[in-house]
């Protein structure tokens, strides 16, 4: 007996200054292997969390932004990047890291995880979850 | 006499960046390390800010923190020294005093 919620992942920080994003890309990963219904959102500094080419070799800490990639395999797919957190900082999609996953109801296509919302798109998504994490 | 500022909050969470920039004196140094190497990028809500106190103040980034955050040179506004550890380090002792804006 086992119940299937909505839940979604506010992610507002950036990566490496503080611990919130891994934190987060952990229990995500641990949701989802819950089978449970999961999004996330990346809104504010949360959109640097998927900037393309981290590189911290010189900070000695691990860079967990490759593990972003493997989130299509758990069946996350709908990530949610607010464009006017984007557009403040001078980035456009083309600076994210490309997410995919394979479409088992479409013949395994390939298609993106990441779609770019409004504030007002935005706020109807989080208006439909059962669960609301934020980190 | 000369002080190094140190910011390193993102100028997007916290006001840091925006009153050291204010309050720092005519030829002081900044050095943007940790999240506050995101103030030292083109085109965002702070980047004039930034640019303008480029003419009194030495602006200094952090190299390691940029690579780590996935930021190319590139976008990084002009003037603005990519500096490495052993720079920071120069610098602390090269400067009177070191205030950091947590």
């Amino acid at each position: 007996m086992s119940t299937t919620k909505r839940f979604l992942f506010v992610n507002r920080k950036a990566p490496y200054g503080t611990i919130y994003a891994w934190e987060s890309l952990e229990v995500v990963l641990i949701s989802a292997a819950f089978e449970q219904d999961v999004s996330m959102v990346f809104v504010d500094d949360g959109v640097y969390q998927l900037a393309k080419g981290q590189d911290t070799s010189q900070l000695g800490i691990k860079n967990f932004s490759p593990t972003y990639k493997a989130l299509g395999d758990y069946d996350v797919n709908k990530i949610y990047i607010e464009k006017e957190s984007l557009d403040a900082r001078g980035l456009t999609l083309a600076d994210l890291l490309d997410l995919k996953y394979e479409d088992e109801d479409d013949d395994w296509a390939e298609k993106d995880s990441i779609h770019v919302v409004s504030s007002a798109e935005l706020a109807e998504i989080m208006d439909q979850q059962d669960v609301v994490l934020s980190f | 006499m000369p002080m190094l500022h140190v910011v390193n909050k993102s100028p997007f969470d916290r006001n840091s960046l925006e009153s050291c920039i204010r309050l720092a004196t005519k030829g002081s140094a900044v050095i943007m390390i940790e999240d506050g190497v995101y103030g030292a990028t083109k085109g965002t809500t702070v980047a004039d800010a930034v640019s303008k106190a480029k003419n009194e103040l030495a602006i200094y980034v952090l190299g390691a923190d940029l690579k780590a955050r996935g930021i190319d040179d590139a976008r990084l506004i002009d003037g603005i020294k990519v500096v490495d550890y052993n720079d920071f380090v120069k610098l602390t002792v090269e400067n009177d005093k070191v205030q950091s804006w947590l």
